[in-house]
């Protein structure tokens, strides 16, 4: 009987080896799509056991914090709670939802609030012997607080037909984020209630609202910049050696880029450069349409592409915050072909380009970017949301390096210009951005985009004090109509008035 | 000179070298199981309650059960396998902590009292008591079988107590027996219920070995030859058949195809050890699995009494068609055990709250989420190693009653532990079986150390010097290791 009990042993030692190949497959192979299963809600239960870091804002020396977790009785032990202000900070700081997926800062720095992320291993490994609880990791913006809800209000109340509009205003020196508003905004906090039904509800419904309140208009869309982009013809202008803002261009009260095409270009108003010859500053100053159509024409499609494109057009891979698939990036902007069926440049159409109509479509971070460059002397910095990260203990693990992302234009040129749009504030369109005792410099934009709908208004624009810059800023105003780019100036002042009192405050 | 030299074998070959009892090693085992339980339990509390409070009072308490344990069989069964009864008081005290560690969780939705307050509350509690139970069993049991031949003498009465054991559930009406869809349970009011099926099969199993010693020449011998396989005769066949028609009812009046298997797995197998006929393997084999799938294809043509079995294996195929109900429960141990992964999250770190019956027939995959693979892995070695260490007790006893029964229990217990698990891990249907010495429950702890102090009885009666007094040397072990080969 020995044989059989030891081929018995043998059938055992089988069953058994089918127990552990097939706790492998689960255990192993299986573990990561069984962890990540829908029905599953143990790391999200692991996730709300520990208390999510804060996400602070600045103002003046203090860190206000616009998203935190409090401790709760449900099962899912703490609540995300968006305290100040939520529809301001909504499109930085984003939500994190429990079910569904996160975004903005939420989505970017998930592994440092949540605690998980390798930088926080020494905290871990210190609660683990003295028993305390860890926390996440705290992430400071370099979003201001008051010049964030300057622009968030002035957006929101802005006295014009736009609904939808943005503001970016950040430091030219750093590329340090002041503030990005979108409007219209939403309370993130109705969307990470821990009723998952009414979140959900409340997430769809603000998915299908027409107004898409969930779209950061100063980074996921871009639009026509209108005169804005006069900043960059200029720019290419400069840079040809054979401009100075003085060199006289041709302009006058109307352009037909091919004769007899049917097709011509006016300005906005007769008084402005009706003369046949105008120096580049001042056709910069009364935005005079006739007078950089023929520039650019002159200049040609491709300096003037090439120009977009060195100051971050084209750019799909600007990142504010993370990295990977959880990056917080910008969507690019574009100049659009201006080539006809030939492949030679289409006039008609390098010449509405050159006024930033026809296919160009501009973010308003990008005008900011631009107004920024200008400013820092054509450097321009690499834009950042997020300052420091914090341990638990507020010891700063991580503080982010101000890095130059490229240099589009020379310093002369930078000079140049910056003369340029402050001559459009101090005496042109963009009056109403004067600041008294700082140097101010602009440029208004009104861009057409349908027959039905007002034009947008835009400025974009930096305010410098002893030649140090301070703020750049960009202002867009989505289907304003008339009186829109003065609109959009006006807040811009504000804006950047904001911001000279908070930086005098530091 | 001469008187020295000659003087001194002599005795040494009179009496013979003293056997080792390896009492001292299984008290050393023992010790380092209980240093093992021990450091669970405080890595529980600490998980748990992030201090480690009176972690030690459990474990203690579990030692001090384990070392009567230990003192009973170093009197009562000196000579028996040093492994076995470390590596069941490992399992038994890695449940109790376990089950510690539910009572802490104060996320367990179905627990209506707090014990996290009390050391004398709650599952592990009870499950302490079910301990300190089943060692005076066991302990019992190897007082009264002083030697496991003398069950043989009362095989018939074993048998039958164990058919109506098994029996009762299945007539019983369902308020009184059936638990969760299985009808397995003899319910006593609402606090107490036992699982007879449990105890039956040990019963049943002293049955078979002693039928089959009977009958072991005519069913090896009588044979006809198909396609280079000896088959029995048909007359031959018919205990076996009862047996199936026996099982298969229970399979469709229990509602449970664990047990089922069990009982014919064990039954096929002792046959097979009988005889040493792989055709009875096959033959039992065909039948169980024709059965099962008989079941299922009347489950789904006709439903009525077949309806469960047939829903249990719908849930098996596919438990994420409907993951909310009927496959809640599998699908939340499968995602417990893929969430603990290689290492598991840690003890008192996972969310066992999350499997329905987690204490019970789903501890397995509670403990999989914190332990994870590596740690199951050696869980299940030492059920291995029991398993292994109970069929080396059958090969080298001497008599044939006791091979069978004890390489029956050794087989019984491995299968049972094949069945559970593989039926929390998605191998196998599942069924609502207990893990043996883990799952909270008086009944499955008391028969599982029973069926643990029978087969330390055998393995002592196979480690024992042979003989006695007149003993000289190993002569008689092979003469009675002989006798069983001669019927060939």
């Amino acid at each position: 009987m020995n044989a059989p009990l030891r081929r018995v042993g043998v059938v055992v030692l089988v069953l058994f080896g089918l127990l552990f190949v097939n706790l492998n497959w689960v255990q192993g192979y299986l573990a990561s799509s069984y962890r990540n299963n829908e029905h599953n809600g143990r790391v999200q239960l692991t996730e709300y056991q520990r208390q999510r870091g804060t996400i602070a804002v600045v103002n003046g020396r203090d860190q206000v914090p616009v998203a935190k977790s409090v401790e709760t009785s449900d099962q899912l032990k703490y609540l995300r709670q968006y305290p100040v202000d939520p529809n301001a900070y909504a499109s930085i700081v984003g939500y994190k939802p429990v079910n569904g997926v996160a975004t903005g800062i939420e989505r970017a720095e998930d592994d440092f609030l949540s605690g998980t992320s390798d930088a926080l291993f020494s905290e871990r490994l210190r609660a683990m012997f003295t028993g305390q609880k860890t926390t996440g990791g705290n992430v400071l913006l370099t979003i201001d607080q008051k010049v964030q809800e300057i622009a968030y209000n002035h957006l929101l109340h802005n006295g014009t037909d736009a609904k939808n509009g943005a503001v970016v205003a950040l430091d030219p020196a750093t590329g340090a984020i002041l503030a990005m508003a979108t409007t219209p905004s939403y309370d993130p906090n109705q969307i990470v209630s821990h009723n998952t039904t009414a979140a959900q509800k409340a997430f769809d419904a603000l998915n299908k609202d027409k107004a898409k309140p969930l779209l950061n208009r100063a980074t996921q869309d871009a639009y026509p910049p209108g005169s804005t982009m006069k900043v960059i013809i200029s720019a290419t202008a400069l840079t040809e050696g054979d401009y100075t803002p003085q060199t006289s261009i041709p302009a006058g009260p109307s352009y037909t880029p091919i004769a007899g095409g049917g097709f011509s270009i006016h300005n906005a108003h007769p008084s402005i450069c009706p003369d046949p010859q105008i120096t580049l500053i001042e056709a910069l100053t009364q935005s005079c349409n006739t007078g950089f159509a023929q520039l650019g024409v002159k200049l040609g499609a491709d300096k003037i592409k090439a120009m977009a494109q060195a100051f971050g057009f084209e750019d799909a891979g600007l990142t504010l915050a993370g990295d990977g698939d959880r990056k917080m990036g910008v969507v690019p902007s574009h100049t659009g072909s201006m080539t006809g069926q030939n492949g030679q440049d289409d006039p008609n159409a390098v010449a509405q380009s050159s006024i930033g109509q026809l296919n160009v479509q501009v973010t308003p971070m990008q005008g900011a970017l631009i107004a920024a460059t200008v400013a820092n002397g054509g450097r321009q910095m690499r834009p950042y949301l997020v300052d420091k990260l914090q341990a638990p203990d507020l010891t700063t693990t991580d503080q982010t390096q101000p890095k130059v992302l490229r240099t589009p234009i020379s310093g002369t040129v930078a000079g140049g210009l910056q003369q340029m749009m402050e001559s459009v504030v101090d005496h042109g369109t963009g009056t109403k951005a004067k600041i008294p005792g700082y140097q101010v410099g602009g440029k208004t934009g009104t861009a057409q985009n349908s027959e039905d709908d007002g034009d947008h208004g835009w400025f974009i624009g930096f305010v410098m004090k002893d030649g140090q810059p301070i703020c750049a800023v960009a202002v867009f105003l989505q289907n304003a109509g008339s009186g829109g780019s003065s609109k959009a100036t006006q807040i811009a002042h504000d804006v950047m008035q904001a911001a000279i009192q908070e930086r005098g405050q530091k | 000179m001469t008187a020295s030299t000659t003087s001194s074998p002599a005795p040494a070959a009179a009496a013979g070298p003293r056997a080792p009892t390896r009492r001292n090693a299984e008290l050393a085992l023992l010790l380092f199981a209980m240093g093992v339980v021990t450091v669970y339990a405080a890595a529980v509390e600490y998980g748990v309650n992030h201090h480690l409070g009176r972690f030690w009072l459990l474990p203690l308490l579990l030692t001090l059960v384990f070392l009567a344990m230990h003192l009973a069989v170093r009197f009562l069964a000196p000579y028996a396998d040093p492994a076995i009864v470390p590596a069941v008081a490992l399992l038994n005290g890695l449940g109790v902590v376990f089950l510690r560690r539910i009572d802490l969780d104060p996320k367990m939705p179905d627990l209506d009292y707090h014990p996290n307050l009390v050391d004398f509350g709650g599952i592990a509690f009870k499950q302490l008591i079910w301990t300190v139970a089943a060692v005076i069993v066991a302990t019992v049991a190897l007082v009264v079988v002083r030697d496991h031949r003398t069950l043989s003498r009362y095989a018939y009465t074993l048998g039958f107590t164990g058919l109506v054991l098994m029996m009762i559930p299945a007539i019983l009406p369902a308020s009184l027996s059936e638990v969760n869809g299985a009808k397995l349970w003899i319910r006593f009011g609402g606090f107490f219920q036992i699982q007879p099926g449990e105890f039956a099969k040990i019963l049943v199993l002293s049955f078979f070995a002693y039928y089959l010693v009977r009958k072991r020449e005519v069913l090896s011998l009588a044979s006809r030859r198909v396609l280079g396989v000896d088959f029995p005769r048909g007359r031959d066949l018919g205990p076996v058949l009862m047996v199936w028609g026996v099982s298969l009812l229970v399979l469709v009046f229990e509602k449970d195809l664990g047990t089922s298997l069990l009982y014919f797995g064990m039954f096929v197998v002792t046959l097979y050890i009988a005889t040493e006929r792989v055709s009875w393997l096959i033959i039992g084999l065909l039948l169980f699995f024709g059965g099962a799938f008989a079941a299922y294809l009347l489950g789904a043509a006709v439903g009525g009494p077949f309806a469960n079995f047939y829903g249990r294996v719908g849930v098996w195929l596919h438990p994420f068609d409907d993951p909310n109900r009927s496959g809640y429960q599998l699908v939340q141990s499968l995602l417990g055990l893929g969430t603990g992964g290689l290492f598991g999250s840690g003890p008192g770190a996972g969310f066992p709250d999350q499997v329905p019956a987690v204490y019970n027939d789903f501890i397995f995959a509670g403990l999989g989420e914190e332990i994870g693979l590596f740690g199951l892995t050696a869980l299940l070695m030492v059920y291995l190693v029991i398993a292994e260490r109970g069929l080396r007790a059958a090969i080298a006893v001497r008599d044939s009653f006791g091979k069978l029964m004890a390489g029956g229990l050794a087989f019984t217990l491995a299968l049972q532990v094949f069945v559970i698990v593989g039926g929390v891990t998605k191998l196998i249907p599942l069924t609502g079986q207990t893990t043996p010495f883990l799952s909270a429950g008086g009944s499955s702890l008391m028969a599982n150390w029973l069926l643990i102090a029978l087969l330390l009885r055998v393995s002592d009666a196979s480690r024992r010097p042979a003989g006695g007094v007149t003993a000289s040397g190993a002569a008689p072990v092979k003469l009675a290791g002989l006798a069983t080969e001669v019927m060939r």
